[in-house]
């Protein structure tokens, strides 16, 4: 989708403002504000406990916020039952009813609308023959390979043509080869639709190949929504850097606008908004990162420079992953290994620098990994 | 009932999701109620009058009189003839269970070492006498043991004399093992089968002999299945009725016999009450540690 | 689990297989020769005369017999139907809510499983001779020990072993798939008739053939709450039972041992016919 047009609330197709949850005393989602377009695939990512499951029970009414406002189209739905909501949600490992067949599966929520029994069965057979599994309404679910429950678990809920569709782990149970051909398929099947897509997952690789934004949460904090450029070129705070992809995070202190010291006092060239004496992080990805003999370090890259030892090389096919080590600090610095690189063994002397581009810094607070 | 449902679109409060668990349990609650009021009529209530008969007094015409509450009952519990009952009782049920231990051990092992399929089928004829009639059950021993029965006829035959076993304690340990022993079957196959065989294995493989792994991994594993077995055969051997009355000939009693002979005979009924309290009193305390040890179900 | 983890060898397997044979024999022997002997066309019970079906014409002819089958059977159903509605119902009060009181109504289930009958006859007789008197002093209502209470006894105990069964079917089953019918637009009246029951039924029909069982078995209880005219089969045939052996019991017990086969079939086939499939 070309430029990012979020829409303003009353046309977004989830808002949420100021929602909290909480269990007794755990906070499971500390009073987060988002928002998500009408039509965008969008991401919650995050690690176990982190509150983005929570927060899709929320929004398909399986949990009801102690507070907040939760708007689907502009209408507040905080309060409503999930039967009364406009959202239909594919379970984690499908929870797909073992005593119904697959037709009846699908044609479930519309009967449950009121529809009539030919309606529901011919527009859910509609549904089975666009997922692909035409021929298959009479088995039972438990007949059906991973893959095709799945499947089963997609038409059940997209039946009823929901205006937001919430999938909660929806690849989880699929095997690697299963899940990247379903993250092709679930993608072209929302462009097709134009529905909002809602999922929830722990793997970051899947939230940035799949959606148009992510969310990332943390201890039931909303730390950072954007794209996944965005999240990965410039996160918020060290969890989010360390969460999105690899990184190295060197402590550093600011000592102007524009400059860091880090904690061997290497100054680098660093632009970024904290007030002088700020303790800071500094982000610098592997892939980013050139290595050369220490006097290879060309001289436009003079101010964004290390100089160290190699303590460990591990060749992966496509790329050599060297861990430099700077006055006992280890960055980790990953080359494309083509015939013709030379390879530093352990123990050698090598400069390493990056583009000033490349460096990234973020306040120290919390989240130390 | 009208409760408070909010307006449909309302925002989320923290007072409306109390509300809604407050619903919530009611709903729960009113679920239960029928039960619960059932239960603590007809099975509360009674209990507490048996534990209020127990401190009662014998009036001389056999009738019971409340009014003067008194330990008298319990005191009766240290005179021989009723230690003796009790001795004998425990005894009983001490050999039962032992003999049932033995037996359904091996067997259980045995039972879960098979394939899924062999397994099923040997399970249901488990199954089979564990849900049979209890007194056919005992009654087909009396006719077995009987004075001409086919046991005494077999005896006779090779030599050993006529049988006389029954209406003997050796007749009641029989019978007790024949009606108790798929209740110590059943919890120990579930422990052994759900047991981590790779453990087995591992032992094996570090070096044990089969002896030293059985008696190292294998039956602490399977202790859970033991205790659960052990309880279930314990607690009715004790308190049995139906067994000694028909194979044990009623001569010397059992601790259920004697309860019921103190109501319906002898119409001593806060001396049965007393004894009913303390029988249950064991085998509360014996449940109870059993969910200590962490056994689940029964 | 793979099969070789459990291969048994040599002299422990020959010792296993012959106990477990020993056991089996031990289990079906006796219940194979009282079948014999129900057909023996012989006064005395353990001796063969030939075969003969004297002895059931006989039961089916005993008006005393046929009248205490007819209680029992009358009891079985009244105590099974209502302890199946009410163990039902306390299955998902228990598994599915949270509620004050909880604890003490989910002890106060378990209990009845783990009295000794014995106890539990007691209580009852206590009760209700209480009882009976204590409406009659009172209320000025006469009623007296018969079929009434003894369903009400059975159903004291056959609550709770519905409720277990139930209770671990619902426990089988994912949670999940109700929050999915309710995603779909259903109630939760619609999900409990289109969902829950249909998922928990096996466990429904198994605590349904438990609470027949149990109740057409008892004797303990019933002889101590039965009144005159509600004596019910065991209680007739145990009375019998202490006076003597006869050809005649042993009719009547291949017939209660029938019955009872049956309802473990039953049972077995009603937890497979949708076995496995609950979660």
């Amino acid at each position: 989708m070309g430029e990012d047009t979020v829409g303003t609330a009353a046309d977004a197709a989830v808002a949420i403002q100021g929602v909290t949850k909480r269990f007794g005393d755990v906070v499971a989602v500390d009073n987060i504000d988002l928002e998500i377009a009408d039509g965008e695939f969008f991401a919650m990512l995050g690690p176990s406990g982190c509150g983005k499951t929570t927060t899709l029970r929320m929004i398909a009414g399986l949990e009801f916020p102690t507070e907040g406002s939760l708007k689907i189209f502009g209408d507040e739905v905080g309060t409503l039952p999930p039967n009364k909501r406009p959202v239909n949600t594919v379970f984690q490992n499908y929870a797909l009813f073992p005593h119904m067949s697959v037709l009846d599966n699908v044609a479930f929520g519309l009967k449950m609308q009121g529809a009539s029994k030919k309606d529901a069965a011919s527009a859910a057979s509609e549904m089975i023959s666009l997922v692909q599994l035409g021929g298959m309404e009479k088995r039972k679910p438990s007949q059906l390979s991973g893959g095709q429950q799945q499947r089963v678990a997609l038409a059940r809920a997209l039946v009823n043509k929901p205006k937001v569709l919430l999938l909660d782990e929806p690849l989880g149970a699929l095997d690697l080869k299963l899940r990247q051909e379903m993250q092709t398929e679930l993608k072209s099947l929302q462009r097709e639709l134009g529905v909002s897509f809602v999922f929830v997952t722990h793997d970051q690789e899947e939230a940035l190949t799949m959606s148009d934004r992510i969310a990332v949460m943390h201890d039931g904090e909303l730390l950072q929504v954007g794209t996944a450029e965005e999240l990965y070129d410039r996160p918020v705070n060290r969890f989010v850097a360390d969460f999105i992809g690899q990184t190295n995070l060197v402590d550093a202190t600011v000592v102007d606008d524009d400059v860091i010291a880090l904690g061997n006092g290497t100054k680098i060239m660093a632009p970024n908004p904290y007030p002088a004496g700020t303790k800071v992080s500094m982000s610098l990805r592997p892939e980013s990162i050139s290595i050369g003999g220490p006097d290879d370090i060309p001289d436009e890259f003079e101010q964004t420079s290390l100089r160290g030892e190699v303590t460990n090389v591990t060749y992966l096919g496509h790329s050599h992953v060297y861990t430099v080590a700077v006055d006992w600090m280890p960055l980790e610095v990953r080359t494309n290994a083509t015939p013709t690189s030379v390879v530093y063994e352990p123990g050698s002397q090598v400069g390493i620098w990056w583009d000033r581009r490349s460096d990234w810094v973020v306040p120290d607070e919390g989240y130390g990994s | 009932m009208t409760t408070t449902s909010p307006a449909p679109s309302a925002l989320a409060t923290p007072e409306f999701e109390a509300a809604n668990e407050k619903q919530k349990r009611r709903r729960g609650f009113l679920l239960a109620l029928p039960a619960y009021v059932y239960l603590s009529l007809f099975f509360a209530i009674p209990l507490f009058i048996v534990v209020v008969y127990s401190f009662a007094t014998r009036t001389r015409s056999g009738g019971t009189a409340l009014e003067e509450w008194n330990l008298d009952s319990y005191r009766k519990l240290g005179e021989p003839i009723v230690t003796d009952i009790l001795l004998r009782s425990i005894t009983l049920a001490v050999i039962t269970t032992v003999i049932c231990l033995l037996l359904a051990y091996p067997f259980s092992y045995f039972l879960a070492t098979r394939k899924e399929t062999t397994r099923n089928i040997m399970l249901v004829f488990v199954m089979i006498p564990f849900w049979s009639n209890f007194l056919v059950r005992n009654y087909a021993w009396r006719v077995l043991l009987g004075n001409d029965g086919p046991v005494s006829q077999l005896t006779e035959t090779i030599g050993l004399g006529e049988t006389t076993v029954l209406f003997t304690p050796t007749a009641i340990v029989l019978g007790l093992v024949y009606g108790f022993l798929p209740f110590m079957i059943l919890p120990m196959y579930a422990a052994i089968e759900r047991m981590d065989w790779s453990l087995i294995e591992a032992s094996r493989d570090l070096g044990a002999t089969g002896f030293q792994t059985f008696k190292k991994v294998t039956f602490p594993l399977s202790m859970p299945g033991v205790i659960a077995g052990s309880i279930l055969v314990f607690i009715p051997s004790l308190g049995a009725y139906v067994t000694p009355q028909i194979l044990g000939g009623g001569k010397k009693t059992m601790l259920g016999s004697y309860i019921v002979t103190q109501f319906l005979t002898a119409r001593n009924w806060p001396v049965g009450a007393a004894v009913s309290t303390v029988l249950m009193f064991v085998m509360l305390m014996a449940t109870l540690i059993y969910f200590r040890k962490g056994g689940r179900t029964l | 689990m793979s099969s070789t983890q459990k291969e048994l060898r040599g002299a422990s397997k020959w010792a296993l297989s012959a106990n477990a044979v020993l056991v089996y024999l031990f289990f079906y022997a006796p219940i194979a020769l009282l079948v014999l002997y129900s057909f023996s066309d012989d006064e005395l019970v353990g001796r063969w005369g030939g075969f003969t079906l004297d002895w059931y014409r006989a039961f089916g002819e005993n008006d005393e017999v046929q009248g205490a089958l007819g209680v029992s059977i009358r009891v079985a159903i009244i105590s099974t139907l209502i302890s199946v509605v009410l163990g039902t119902m306390s299955a998902l009060a228990l598994e599915r809510f949270r509620f004050r009181g909880q604890k003490i109504f989910d002890a106060l289930l378990y209990l009845p499983v783990i009295i000794p009958d014995v106890t539990m006859a007691v209580m009852m007789l206590l009760f209700f001779t209480q009882g009976i008197s204590l409406l009659d002093s009172i209320l000025g209502i006469q009623i007296s020990k018969g079929i009434a209470t003894v369903a009400l006894s059975h159903i004291a105990f056959s609550i709770s072993f519905v409720s277990i069964v139930v209770r671990a079917r619902l426990a089988g089953m994912n949670e999940k798939l109700e929050e999915a019918a309710q995603d779909l637009y259903a109630s939760k009246w619609q999900t409990f008739r289109h969902v829950t029951f249909p998922l928990i039924a096996p466990g429904v029909i198994g605590g349904a053939l438990l609470a027949l069982t149990l109740s057409l078995d008892d004797v303990v209880i019933t002889q101590f709450v039965a009144g005159p005219g509600s004596t019910t089969l065991p209680v007739y045939v145990f009375g019998l039972i202490r006076r003597g052996v006869s050809p005649l019991i042993n009719a009547v017990s291949v017939v209660m041992l029938a019955a009872s086969i049956l309802l473990v079939l039953l049972s077995s086939l009603a937890q497979r016919a949708r076995g496995g499939q609950a979660t």
